[in-house]
């Protein structure tokens, strides 16, 4: 539980001018989910894909499993096993579930296709029912299903969420968490980027909390869910903190 | 217009409006073009006008314009998407349709009907399938705009008909030699344009097919320059030649089976062979988008950056699809040229590029059948107008204009799934 599989170190990271990321340090260890919160622009975002290589960090650096991946191509980090199901959930719109489900599972072995495809079934069974259907005509919720379930199909050591919570409704969003906890109960790292802080928050075994490209808290999930700076900034007004929902 | 809350009266107004405007477009157009008319005399030139024709022209535009409009108020307009679906439905019926039309091609030279004619316009059909097909890679699968097609198409015919020449190889070892050199081709033309997308890549390989067609021209020394190349050796039937009198020493094809000597077994081999290159590039296709490179191929169509996350390398995907597509390109090329027997520059203008583009498009992107039928359209439609030839084009014109307003996504614009699982055959 305590081994570290992915350390960012100092990683700093430019668009162009503009620094979006200023020396951000964060720790991910294997069996966890860790949260990282944060208003727009904060730099969570850039911080998942800089772990993917784009774009890659201009300084610091990023190691996965003891293996320095910094520099690598994207391509030969998501074969290490770091796979993201990216933000606005990017499935193949005219390629069927299936067909989705398939390319998703490029970097695995091919021997465990089915298998895998009866695992992501069975976390997701509707998209077992809509597996010849089109992505593009997938609900949102449905679509980020596939995005979740299409990562899996990789055979991640380490899934990136990018805000899985995006513009859905809030019973898909419960929904959606829920399958978080089980795929992270069945032993998967998963590293979360949310703007809904509340169910981040209790999801997460530890958090950060990203402000203008560095990391201005951390600290375990509900250690952060009770800390009055946090609930100021991230939690009162929107979600309701009181009483748990579902 | 779909959605209309009720039955709207038909507006009058709106239509005779919507009838003068493209009438006096019409009238604009048809006056220095229709109405002026050169006149050649002893004496010189002498302009005639007919501006009764003019205005027999503007009238047919508002009649027609006002019809339309009414015909488009009583049929609210189509949806694309139920379209799609009606073409799923329409499945069984494409099969048989597609195995009704391999069957008459495989037929096609001892119905009653076809003679030396049929089999060529069959032929030129069949080239244009292939390059099709070939292109269709990677525009269709991949998503990748190429303008400069004909390169690959020119690198396979100089292949073909050089290395016939200068080393005395048959038309079967210098085959895959063009689908080499062509493939090499666009492997090497496709690294500078990886980090190109849409519009850009579309002018930038423009660029290249021109580049390529010029480099011919002017390597005078080695590709003959403008006067092209002359007496590109014939196919032969694995060896055996189709001439009626064989070099000492030698058997023609006509001796081996007995048969009476005729022209057209040649170019009755030519067709088989073409309808054989066309149909293994289709069958390469079908399979290839089943195994993981053609999935890579449409997943990178449908979203470069999520093809990242997922741990594809774009670039050599990219590079495949370049290449695998000019090597039928390059196929198609050698064909072209052992069939012609002379080849030059000329053959491989940007319009030959245009062509295949729009057959590609027209058929609807990815679509297999659809390309063979613009194919069709596209090279029968100039063949059966040669007699009114003065009205080739508006022909042509009309049917692209026709295909844009009830086919906007291509005549066949469904893509069919490649994956199914076996028990998938259960109802679920």
């Amino acid at each position: 539980m305590t081994e570290s599989l992915l350390t960012v170190e100092g990683v700093h990271a430019h668009y162009g001018h503009i620094a979006a990321l200023k020396g951000v340090d964060l720790t991910v260890r294997r069996g966890e989910i860790v949260a990282l919160i944060g208003a727009n622009g904060a730099g969570k975002s850039t911080l998942l894909m800089t772990v993917c290589g784009r774009p890659r960090a201009s300084g610091g650096r990023i190691q996965f499993d003891g293996e320095d991946i910094t520099r690598l191509p994207t391509f030969e980090i998501v074969r290490r096993g770091i796979v993201q199901a990216p933000e606005g959930r990017r499935i193949f719109p005219r390629l069927t579930v299936l067909e989705n489900l398939q390319v998703g599972a490029t970097p695995a072995e091919a021997a465990h296709f089915e298998q895998d495809l009866e695992r992501v079934y069975a976390l997701f069974p509707v998209l077992a029912e809509r597996r010849r259907q089109r992505g593009g005509t997938l609900s949102g919720g449905e679509q980020q299903m596939l995005a979740i379930a299409r990562a899996l199909m990789a055979r991640p050591r380490l899934l990136l969420l990018d805000e899985p919570s995006l513009g859905l409704a809030p019973l898909m969003i419960q929904q959606i968490f829920r399958v978080i906890a089980d795929i992270n109960a069945q032993g998967m790292t998963v590293l979360l980027v949310e703007q809904n802080a509340y169910h981040a928050l209790k999801l997460a075994s530890r958090a950060y909390v990203l402000a203008a490209g560095k990391v201005i808290l951390s600290g375990g999930g509900a250690e952060l869910l009770a800390d009055p700076q946090v609930r100021a900034a991230y939690l009162e007004g929107g979600q309701p903190t009181a009483k748990p929902v579902g | 217009m779909a959605a209309m809350p009720e039955p709207a009266r038909f507006d009058w107004r709106e239509a005779l409006t919507d009838a003068a405007l493209a009438a006096a477009v019409a009238a604009a157009l048809a006056v220095p073009l229709i109405g002026f008319h050169a006149v050649d005399e002893p004496t010189g030139i002498r302009i005639d006008t007919r501006f009764d024709w003019v205005v027999i022209g503007v009238i047919t535009v508002f009649v027609g314009r006002l019809l339309l409009g009414a015909l488009k108020r009583l049929r609210p307009q189509t949806a694309l998407a139920p379209l799609g679906r009606a073409a799923m439905r329409l499945r069984p019926a494409a099969t048989a349709l597609t195995w009704a039309g391999l069957a008459f091609a495989v037929l096609l030279p001892v119905l009653p009907f076809s003679n030396r004619y049929v089999i060529d316009v069959a032929t030129t059909v069949l080239i244009y399938v292939m390059l099709g097909w070939g292109l269709n890679i990677v525009v269709g699968l991949a998503g990748l705009l190429d303008l400069g097609y004909v390169a690959f198409y020119a690198v396979g015919a100089y292949s073909y008909a050089l290395l016939a020449i200068n080393l005395d190889l048959s038309f079967w070892e210098c085959l895959p030699l063009a689908g080499l050199f062509a493939g090499v081709t666009g492997v090497l033309l496709g690294f500078p344009v990886l980090r190109l997308r849409g519009d850009y890549l579309a002018i930038v390989t423009l660029g290249f097919g021109e580049i390529v067609r010029i480099i011919i021209i002017n390597w005078q020394s080695f590709t003959g320059g403008p006067n092209g190349i002359t007496g590109v050796p014939r196919p032969s039937f694995f060896g055996l030649p189709f001439t009626a009198n064989p070099a000492e020493g030698q058997v023609a094809f006509h001796q081996l089976l007995g048969l009476e000597y005729s022209p057209s077994h040649r170019i009755v081999f030519l067709y088989f062979l073409i309808l054989a290159l066309a149909l293994i590039t289709n069958l390469f296709t079908l399979r290839i988008r089943k195994l993981p490179v053609g999935r890579a191929w449409e997943a990178l169509r449908e979203d470069e950056i999520a093809c990242r996350a997922l741990g594809i390398n774009p670039r050599n995907t990219k590079l495949t699809a370049f290449g695998i597509g000019a090597m039928f390109g390059g196929f198609a090329g050698a064909f072209f040229a052992t069939r012609q027997g002379f080849i030059s520059p000329e053959s491989f203008t940007f319009v030959e590029s245009a062509t295949i583009v729009a057959i590609v498009v027209l058929g609807g992107m990815g679509s297999q059948i659809g390309v063979v039928l613009a194919a069709l359209f596209l090279t029968l439609l100039p063949e059966l107008g040669r007699e009114f030839a003065q009205f080739r084009m508006v022909v042509f014109g009309a049917a692209m204009v026709l295909i844009m307003i009830w086919r906007p996504h291509g005549l066949l614009a469904s893509r069919e799934p490649t994956l199914r699982l076996k028990r998938e055959d259960a109802p679920p």
